[in-house]
């Protein structure tokens, strides 16, 4: 049969009227009918722009300069309104919470129904059948806040595919869901590609998570153009994907690590296809060259959690006997799926709820009669989004804010805001606006104006949610350099990349039950663990297992220590 | 979570009042809080007060869910109630035409029975809407207040906003609780014990945030409204449209006659807005 073209970029390119200069540059690309694209590329590289282009928020809600063109189903997008093309192309946006537009699930997924003045009755089966679809028919009257990431985006997947789209667009899929989470939705796209004849463009920088189904082929766009078009497994044979600041597959680096050449024969682009044949043994050998790590002598305890209870109503525990000593310049992981309690642990260490049951000590004292102003000065909190602890236009005011607050003379509060700025990396923006800022930069003034009380502890939520890996590496690395000048840290997160990389020590949520403290090499080997907390296993472990290696935890182990040691840290 | 964060939620218990299309609640409101807006007749204004209670009793609302209402409500009207007393002490004189003094007071100001009725009324009148409204309001699924506002011929944009208003506010009430707990740790005091314009400037110090944090939202919905086709067409179907039955028109009825019988009552009995006992 022969192919048939259903988006047609030509000689393309795009300019926001509010920016300098164009963000895509010259895109010639083509999309056929029934094809499953995956478009990749870090921040700013243009590829939520490219996005917009196909689902026509660009040029119907940001304008700017067009030039050449691009045709969908062979029209040109120009011509077209948005409400037509929303009939042909279905966007499922990133944050499933803030798209919920509805009061409740089947609300939502009728919106564009609604729109379309479809009578009730057809409406309500219509809505029923399409939520059986993706297995929301049993939650249709549920509230955004009863239902959990995964389903609130299955609700808006249903909500496109009402329209029977003939092309679904996701962009970024899986921020904001756990790994587990994650997966599924990978599934669940995959099956509706096998189901249908829908052409899907997924677009995405964590790109291991996605391949775990199959794709057509990979795009990755680089500052405003396509720098490769090509097959997985070409593509992560190829140097593009470390030279764009793209993630490549965790199991890739492993082999790379071993002096193994991924060629194009091995299918490297996804794990299930991996063949090692004759590289089995350079892998054992360099696993077994890795001499192990010695253990450190532990500093002393700072901070201990004996036996803490909590409920917000007396009734409905959300944490149960939590108990876990955290030691001087430790760095560690508090991960669980959502709902788990670690919100509201980091609340109890913060003193913004009062603990039932149980004690928090701080270097032996017990720190129940101190306020939140009193905590602060020992533990701080980074919230996940900056812009919710900003409220200052400029830098120095908002670093030197709790200072400030707390009636520190402005003689003194001067040079513990330069030194503060000076660790974040920040000095030479003192005087800055913190409009000016990019994201990372904003993310490091919220941690400046935590770090300025000079807490032992921080407490940061998500700190890379939604970064690419440059800036991801960027923030981790900064707080990997303040980990080493004294301060502990505890990391929320899901973020399976960043447990193994960056803290050698886990705790695991479920339920409000601590289920794991141990090394995040056993708890993302370990079956059990994995399941309860809504993580996925390491890719490591499946290329242990390749290589015949039969202690898959051990190799993950042996990973991070290389690793750690190649870096440096 | 806690009982704070339900402050003006709607809480689905199966009462005869919930079973109601949202359309008859609205419709119910405004002609029972005309009824009490146009009269000045105490008798008639606390016979519809004590039936408005006694719905807001059939429609199990705590009153802990009403509570910071009731209190504001209350500080205004008291507020009120002293101003218009403080600028026009002789209103009811005006009104009804006769002058009886209770009491001398300050310079030339007296205190007279017809201002003490004037007042009364006035003030019973404004606590009567409340039960009304919060019945409404508590009693009313958010998605079929938007399609009854629409019902009643609200342009329907405008309807939806009420109904995002609805959908958002617990997420911006959660926002607003991280963000301050987040400032007081940085020492914002928010206690009795800072000054007045010290809590308003810390005040901003939560606001701002949430401000910033609330516009990334508003892009993002309104992408994901155009996306999906909001305001393609003049007109909109509703997902959430209860028929009407034959309760509604009960209800519907029932309070017509009470309009009905408000607006009889100052024609034919009183010959005026005011129920005027002095004379």
């Amino acid at each position: 049969m022969e192919k048939q073209a259903i988006i047609e970029f030509k000689n393309f390119s795009f300019q926001y009227y509010s920016q300098s200069a164009p963000t895509l540059h010259d895109i010639n690309l083509t999309i056929y009918k029934g094809e499953k694209v995956l478009i990749v590329g870090p921040s700013g590289s243009g590829k939520s722009t490219l996005g917009h282009c196909i689902n026509g928020l660009i040029p119907f809600a940001y304008k700017g300069e067009i030039s050449g063109s691009l045709a969908i189903k062979g029209q040109d997008t120009r011509e077209k309104s948005i409400f037509e093309l929303s009939k042909i192309v279905g966007t499922v946006l990133q944050d499933s919470d803030g798209q919920f537009v509805g009061l409740t699930a089947g609300e939502d997924i009728a919106f564009a129904l609604e729109n379309d003045n479809v009578p009730h009755d057809a409406m309500q089966s219509r809505v029923k059948q399409v939520a059986e679809m993706v297995e929301m028919d049993q939650l249709l009257n549920s509230s955004p806040f009863e239902l959990s990431g995964g389903q609130k985006q299955r609700t808006s997947l249903a909500g496109v595919m009402i329209d029977n789209v003939e092309i679904l667009l996701f962009d970024e899929p899986l921020a904001n869901l756990d790994p587990a989470t994650g997966k599924t939705a990978i599934e669940i796209i995959d099956n509706i590609h096998k189901d249908s004849d829908k052409t899907v463009v997924i677009i995405e920088h964590r790109l291991e998570d996605v391949l775990h189904r199959e794709v057509s082929r990979v795009i990755v766009l680089n500052d405003g153009h396509i720098v490769a078009d090509m097959d997985v497994h070409e593509l992560v044979c190829s140097n593009i994907l470390t030279e764009t600041g793209i993630r490549e597959p965790l199991y890739i680096t492993a082999l790379k690590y071993a002096g193994v050449e991924v060629t194009c024969d091995m299918h490297p682009g996804y794990i299930e296809t991996l063949e090692i044949g004759s590289a089995k043994g350079t892998v054992k050998s360099w696993f077994k060259a890795i001499p192990p790590e010695t253990p450190h002598s532990e500093n002393p305890c700072v901070l201990q959690m004996e036996a803490v209870s909590f409920s917000y109503d007396g009734a409905r525990p959300i944490l149960q006997d939590i108990h876990f000593d955290l030691h001087e310049g430790e760095m560690i992981s508090l991960v669980g799926k959502n709902g788990a309690g670690k919100s509201t642990l980091s609340k109890l260490l913060c003193g913004f709820e009062k603990v039932d049951k149980g004690v928090i000590r701080y270097r032996g004292e017990d720190i129940k009669d101190k306020t939140i102003k009193e905590r602060a000065e020992i533990i701080g909190l980074v919230m996940q989004n900056p812009n919710q602890m900003i409220s200052k236009a400029l830098i120095y005011d908002e670093v030197a804010l709790g200072l400030r607050l707390r009636g520190v003379s402005e003689e003194e509060i001067k040079p513990r805001v330069e030194k503060v700025l000076k660790i974040c990396g920040l000095a030479p923006f003192i005087d800055w606006p913190i409009a000016a800022l990019s994201y990372g930069q904003k993310k490091r003034v919220t941690i400046a104006s935590i770090l300025v009380l000079d807490p032992k502890i921080l407490i940061l939520d998500e700190p890379t949610a939604g970064q690419d890996y440059r800036h991801y590496t960027d923030i981790m690395e900064f707080l990997v350099e303040l980990n080493r000048l004294g301060v502990t840290i505890i990391l929320i997160t899901h973020d399976m990349h960043l447990m193994l990389e960056y803290t050698p020590r886990a705790i695991v949520l479920s339920g409000g039950h601590m289920i794991a403290d141990t090394a995040a090499s056993f708890i993302l080997t370990n079956q059990e663990v994995i399941e309860k907390a809504n993580l996925k296993e390491t890719s490591l472990y499946h290329l242990a297992e390749l290589a015949g290696i039969p202690d898959g935890t051990h190799f993950v182990q042996g990973f991070i220590d290389y690793e750690r040691r190649l870096k440096n840290r | 979570m806690n009982t704070k964060m339900k402050l003006f939620s709607y809480n689905t218990v199966d009462t005869p009042i919930h079973q109601l299309s949202g359309l008859t609640k609205l419709i119910c409101f405004l002609f029972l809080s005309f009824a009490v807006m146009y009269s000045y007749d105490i008798r008639v204004i606390l016979l519809i007060m004590a039936f408005s209670i006694y719905i807001l009793r059939v429609s199990r609302v705590q009153y802990s869910q009403i509570r910071t209402m009731v209190l504001y409500v209350m500080v205004f009207v008291l507020t009120n109630l002293v101003i218009t007393f403080l600028f026009s002490p002789e209103m009811g004189v005006e009104l009804y035409g006769t002058r009886h003094v209770i009491t001398k007071l300050v310079g030339n100001i007296s205190l007279t029975w017809e201002q003490v009725l004037y007042q009364v009324t006035k003030f019973f009148k404004y606590i009567s809407v409340i039960p009304l409204g919060m019945i409404f309001l508590l009693t009313t699924n958010p998605s079929e207040f938007a399609s009854s506002l629409n019902g009643i011929r609200v342009n329907y944009k405008a309807a939806f906003a009420v109904s995002l208003t609805l959908r958002y506010f617990p997420d911006i009430q959660r926002e607003y609780h991280d963000i301050s707990q987040a400032q007081q740790a940085r020492g914002l005091d928010l206690s009795h014990k800072a000054k007045f314009m010290d809590r308003f400037k810390n005040a901003l110090l939560i606001i701002i945030p949430l401000i910033f944090s609330s516009l990334d939202r508003i892009e993002l919905i309104s992408n994901a409204m155009d996306l999906r086709g909001f305001g393609k067409s003049k007109t909109r179907t509703w997902y959430t449209c209860k028929a009407l039955n034959r309760a509604d028109y009960v209800a519907l009825i029932l309070s017509a006659l009470i309009f009905a019988g408000s607006l009889a009552v100052s024609a034919f009995i009183n010959h005026s807005r005011f129920y005027n006992p002095f004379l």
